[in-house]
């Protein structure tokens, strides 16, 4: 099977909206690595509550790229609830879908998200607000991503599955 | 513009080889395995194309057994061989870089009680003489080691190494599928019993490749049937295709010093100007030992999968390791193999040249290569030095 990208995921690829850095962010994680062959580094700022600006880097393939382009400009000016409820489900709706192999792609875009939520909500209880809080709801938050992720592995798997059936 | 730079993966079939294909498929649309007098004009251009071949690789005609490409042939050969010597021993040697129609064929064998021994590669890709001795043993019924890599088009001293197989009493295969034109593949002179080609990598038809085998040597037939090719290989004859072959592979040769000249003057720009205007990239794999079509290019902090989308979308047709391994996310066991830096291993792009590239194509292609890498470096995460 080929990697059938849909025009929209190229067009994020090509062209992907908010990409780059922000200087003293107010929420930062950097996700995946290397050697697993791909990576995203979020940056977020925060005001009044609403992810004011949001910005990535990636070391990744055409799709990573592209979910993070796709979930940063939809997050933007969302609550920060409302982006913890972001899931990995509406990158692929929003890119009219992705190949199987690369629906990791979302699942890994939204985990950095969440991570640089969790990351400015820590600061801000450092700044005195209610850290434990946060943290919990961080928590809470990661069980539905895991069972996200496991998912999509049998996805991935039951793709296979089809090809070695052919 | 559109630049095709994925000749490994596959070549452009050549309009004067489809000319004389075409009368294959229209007129003398015949059965070779039929008595009356088409079937035997089909049969007579059979012969032919084994004579062809059976010159250009200066073995014998009867040695030729068509089959649908390389997977079929080394699957053939490397299960075939092994399951028909089992008297002989019990242990079968390949490298740790071959395609992976020959890897998934020996691991096979491995999980019906053969003991496989997989050849490493020093960082040049090469494998060394002295790793095959480590392994080889007086039990060791076939040893297979490709003739030049898919991947990074290192070449290997198949006569070397086909010389120590004999020694312990076992048989050599060499899927010699990237070799054309680049290597003389004469058997005699390398030493080997077993060969393996497939027409589409030089710009024959694709469903069409071969098995050279040694006629002394026990093989089981993998596709049993109306025992054509004298049992070796059933169904029915793809004349077409291995007419497609036989030409392609006889023009492959003729043409072969133009040709060579050609590539390595292209391939040899190509690189300079690469170096030249793109900082930290890498060539994987030996430079000397390899042939000129292939450059297998690392570009630190991008991933490949990325790069080749771009030059894409810019009209530029490369792949990451290999066409075959592109759809699943494993990062290529060959650079694995030569101790690539695991930081690198997924930024890496394989240029592979071919017969109808041309200078002007590889000026564009480094135009656009530059804008393709400055950009993707332009966000990435991990900072140049």
């Amino acid at each position: 099977m080929a990697l059938n990208y849909t025009k929209k995921t190229l067009n994020h690829f090509l062209k992907p909206q908010n990409i780059g850095e922000i200087k003293n962010p107010d929420g930062f994680a950097q996700i995946g690595n290397m050697v697993c062959g791909d990576q995203l580094d979020f940056f977020l700022k925060v005001e009044k509550g609403k992810i004011k600006d949001v910005k990535f880097l990636s070391f990744g393939c055409a799709s990573n790229i592209a979910t993070a382009s796709v979930l940063t400009e939809k997050v933007k000016g969302l609550t920060i609830d409302q982006a913890k409820k972001y899931n990995w489900q509406k990158i692929v709706d929003d890119l009219g879908g992705l190949p199987h192999q690369k629906i990791h792609c979302s699942v890994m875009a939204v985990q950095g998200l969440k991570k640089a939520l969790a990351d400015y909500e820590k600061k801000q209880g450092q700044k005195g607000a209610a850290p434990v809080k946060a943290l919990k709801n961080l928590k809470k938050n990661s069980s539905p991503k895991s069972s996200q992720v496991t998912k999509s592995t049998k996805l991935t798997k039951s793709h296979k599955t089809i090809k070695k059936n052919k | 513009m559109k630049i095709y730079l994925d000749n490994a993966a596959t070549t452009r079939l050549d309009p004067r080889i489809l000319a004389k294909m075409k009368p294959y498929l229209t007129d003398q649309y015949g059965n070779p395995s039929s008595i009356h007098l088409l079937g035997q004009a089909a049969f007579s251009a059979l012969r032919q194309a084994k004579e062809m071949v059976a010159k250009v690789l200066n073995g014998q005609p009867d040695n030729v057994i068509f089959t649908s490409g390389a997977t079929e042939a080394n699957n053939f050969i490397i299960r075939g061989v092994a399951e028909a010597n089992r008297h002989k021993g019990n242990k079968i040697i390949v490298s740790a870089i071959e395609h992976p129609c020959v890897l998934e064929s020996a691991k096979a064998l491995a999980r019906d009680g053969f003991q496989v021994e997989f050849l490493p590669v020093n960082s040049q890709g090469l494998i060394e003489a002295a790793s095959l001795r480590k392994v080889i043993d007086r039990e060791t019924i076939l040893v297979s080691v490709m003739a030049v890599n898919n991947e990074i088009g290192t070449i290997q001293d198949i006569s070397a190494l086909a010389k120590i197989a004999h020694e312990f009493g076992a048989y050599f295969h060499t899927d010699a599928v990237q070799a054309i034109p680049y290597l003389k593949l004469d058997v005699k002179k390398l030493g080997v019993d077993f060969l393996t080609l497939s027409a589409h990598k030089f710009y024959g038809p694709k469903g069409v490749g071969l098995a050279y085998i040694n006629r002394q040597v026990k093989i089981k037939p993998l596709i049993i049937g109306g025992g054509q090719e004298d049992g070796f290989r059933s169904g029915t004859y793809n004349l077409p295709g291995i007419m497609g072959l036989a030409l392609a592979l006889e023009l492959a040769y003729r043409e072969r010093t133009a040709y060579l000249k050609k590539i390595t003057g292209l391939r040899d720009y190509f690189w300079k100007e690469v170096k030249k205007n793109i900082p930290e990239v890498k060539l994987n794999g030996s430079l000397t030992k390899r042939v000129p079509a292939n450059l297998n290019l690392m570009f630190s902090y991008i991933e490949g999968e990325a790069i080749l989308m771009d030059l894409s979308a810019r009209g530029i047709y490369v792949s990451t390791g290999s066409a075959c391994s592109a759809t699943d996310l494993r990062a290529s066991y060959v650079l694995k193999a030569i101790g690539l830096d695991k930081n690198f291993l997924n930024s890496n792009i394989r240029f592979s040249l071919g017969r109808f590239n041309t200078k002007i194509e590889i000026d564009y292609t480094v135009k656009c290569l530059v804008q393709t890498v400055k950009r993707l470096r332009s966000f990435s995460p991990i900072k140049m030095k």
